[in-house]
């Protein structure tokens, strides 16, 4: 196992969850500007502009709930991945040694506290292969509070629709409807159309790794993100459920093929403390490029 | 906007005083609770603390031994409707004033809110440096044995920052939101 990756890892963990990346930081910056200055909402944003610098100057999670840890990670082919995931492991019990990650993996039967954010699916490994001779490390820190509220929707469905765009916008709009402030809004969506109930969320995820003020290169689905991010600004459900204009920072869709027996719709809900930061790590698995 | 400055214990007549959308800042002790130590207060077990005129803080803080002593290193809200199947009893049966989470709490929260003079107080989710800076001392902890996230800590606040969103005359915030943006949403629906 290598020192030097594990060492970049940390590094990688310590970033993700003390720093809000700046694509992020800006979209929080810009719903600032959109609040009425003495509302509820505006005094949520402004704490929530303040946090963002404590936690970068101290060097302190934003979050005292460091989520589930995703990593996603693109290799070389032949690039040895059972030595990566021993060495995430071991970056994961040391950053939670340091207090960068709270204990948070917890046996689902008996409540016990591993204590070290090491269990079964903590940390949580995507590995893909590519051509290139890099390997990418993607993590994400992603909060219970937020993923509580997430869903997957079966279409056709009586209330919101049918198996179009119609119903899917439906379907969104409802999630978050539904999710109100306890996801701890304004949020940002990754959506899955299609796959199945693993496939769809998976992808929904994954839409959550791309840039927030990107540019969605399906036309229809650029235009159904910017739909929805309207019109749940226009609900009036606001930061943390206070009322006013910023409920979402961003909506991210993907699609996958599906079979012709299902229609879901996969909905993962990411709060605005959002982290999630990547690094190109060289030939010695020293960090040679920040992605975010 | 006027801040209004609370210092615990919370009388009845001050909790009683608030009303939804007040912005607050609270001094003096704060009591973290949350899943575990709600439920073994449902089944009868004694506080380890005096919780009359207390603010229980819905929260799982993260924590750090320097030498001998404790140290939150991070300590935002949690969700709070977790709490609502036994919130209500813990305001009758051991007179908290208090209780500061997030996301709100349901009908019987409310419901108890009025019958036993208590309020709710909302903290900014994810904000836990904020948080943490306004604790300025751990005092102790009880019930660790429920792992660090589940025990009562017990934390000294410094102008601690909440909005009322629920109080002692059936307001709740996070029911009048509920009820526009349900109408919103379905006005607008494709
Ligand atoms: S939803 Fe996000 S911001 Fe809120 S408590 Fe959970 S991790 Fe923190």
């Amino acid at each position: 196992m290598s020192d030097t990756l594990i060492a970049s890892l940390v590094e990688l963990i310590r970033r993700t969850s003390t720093i809000l990346p700046a694509d992020v930081v800006r979209a929080v910056e810009a719903a600032k500007g959109t609040e009425e200055s003495g509302t509820n909402a505006a005094y949520a944003l402004d704490v929530i502009g303040c946090n963002i610098g404590l936690a970068k100057d101290k060097s302190q999670p934003l979050c005292q709930d460091t989520g589930s840890i995703l990593f996603y990670v693109h290799t070389p082919v032949g690039y040895d991945q059972i030595a990566f995931e021993e060495a995430a492991i071991a970056a994961v019990k040391q950053a939670t040694a340091k207090g960068y990650l709270r204990q948070n993996s917890v046996d689902s039967i008996t409540g016990a506290n591993t204590g070290d954010n090491v269990g079964p699916g903590f940390p949580d490994m995507h590995f893909h292969q590519w051509r290139r001779d890099e390997v990418e490390v993607v993590l994400m820190l992603k909060g219970g509070g937020c993923e509580n509220v997430g869903a997957t929707y079966t279409l056709p469905n009586p209330k919101l629709g049918g198996r179009d765009l119609k119903g899917v916008e439906n379907a969104i709009l409802d999630c978050v409807l539904n999710a109100q402030g306890q996801g701890c809004g304004p949020g940002i969506l990754g959506v899955g159309i299609g796959g199945d109930r693993v496939s769809g969320m998976a992808c929904a995820k994954s839409q959550l790794l791309r840039a927030l003020d990107d540019t969605n290169i399906d036309p229809v689905l650029a235009e159904l993100e910017a739909t929805v991010v309207r019109k749940a600004n226009q609900s009036g459900i606001g930061p943390m459920g206070f009322g006013g204009k910023t409920t979402l920072l961003g909506c991210k869709v993907g699609k996958l093929n599906r079979v012709p027996a299902s229609y879901f719709v996969s909905i993962s809900y990411m709060c605005w403390a959002f982290r999630r930061q990547g690094v190109v790590l060289g030939a010695d698995a020293g960090i040679t490029r920040w992605l975010y | 906007m006027a801040v209004i400055q609370l210092q615990t214990p919370l009388t009845e007549a001050v909790a009683r005083s608030l009303k939804v959308g007040d912005t607050v800042e609270i001094t003096g002790r704060l009591y973290t609770g949350r899943d575990a130590a709600h439920h073994r207060l449902h089944h009868g077990e004694k506080p380890p603390v005096d919780l009359g005129g207390a603010i229980i803080y819905h929260c799982g803080p993260v924590m750090v031994k320097e030498g001998d002593r404790w140290v939150c290193r991070a300590a935002g809200p949690t969700t709070s409707s977790r709490e609502e199947p036994y919130q209500w009893e813990v305001m009758r049966d051991h007179g908290i004033r208090g209780v500061i989470g997030k996301g709100g709490m349901g009908p019987k929260t409310l419901d108890g809110c009025q019958k036993y003079g208590c309020v709710y107080l909302h903290a900014i989710g994810g904000a836990a440096q904020v948080c943490a800076e306004r604790i300025t001392r751990v005092d102790g902890v009880d019930w660790m044995d429920l792992g660090s996230p589940e025990a009562i800590w017990h934390l000294w606040a410094e102008r601690f920052p909440c909005i009322v969103t629920m109080d002692s005359h059936g307001g709740s915030l996070h029911k009048e939101v509920l009820a526009a943006s349900t109408k919103a949403i379905e006005a607008m629906r494709a």
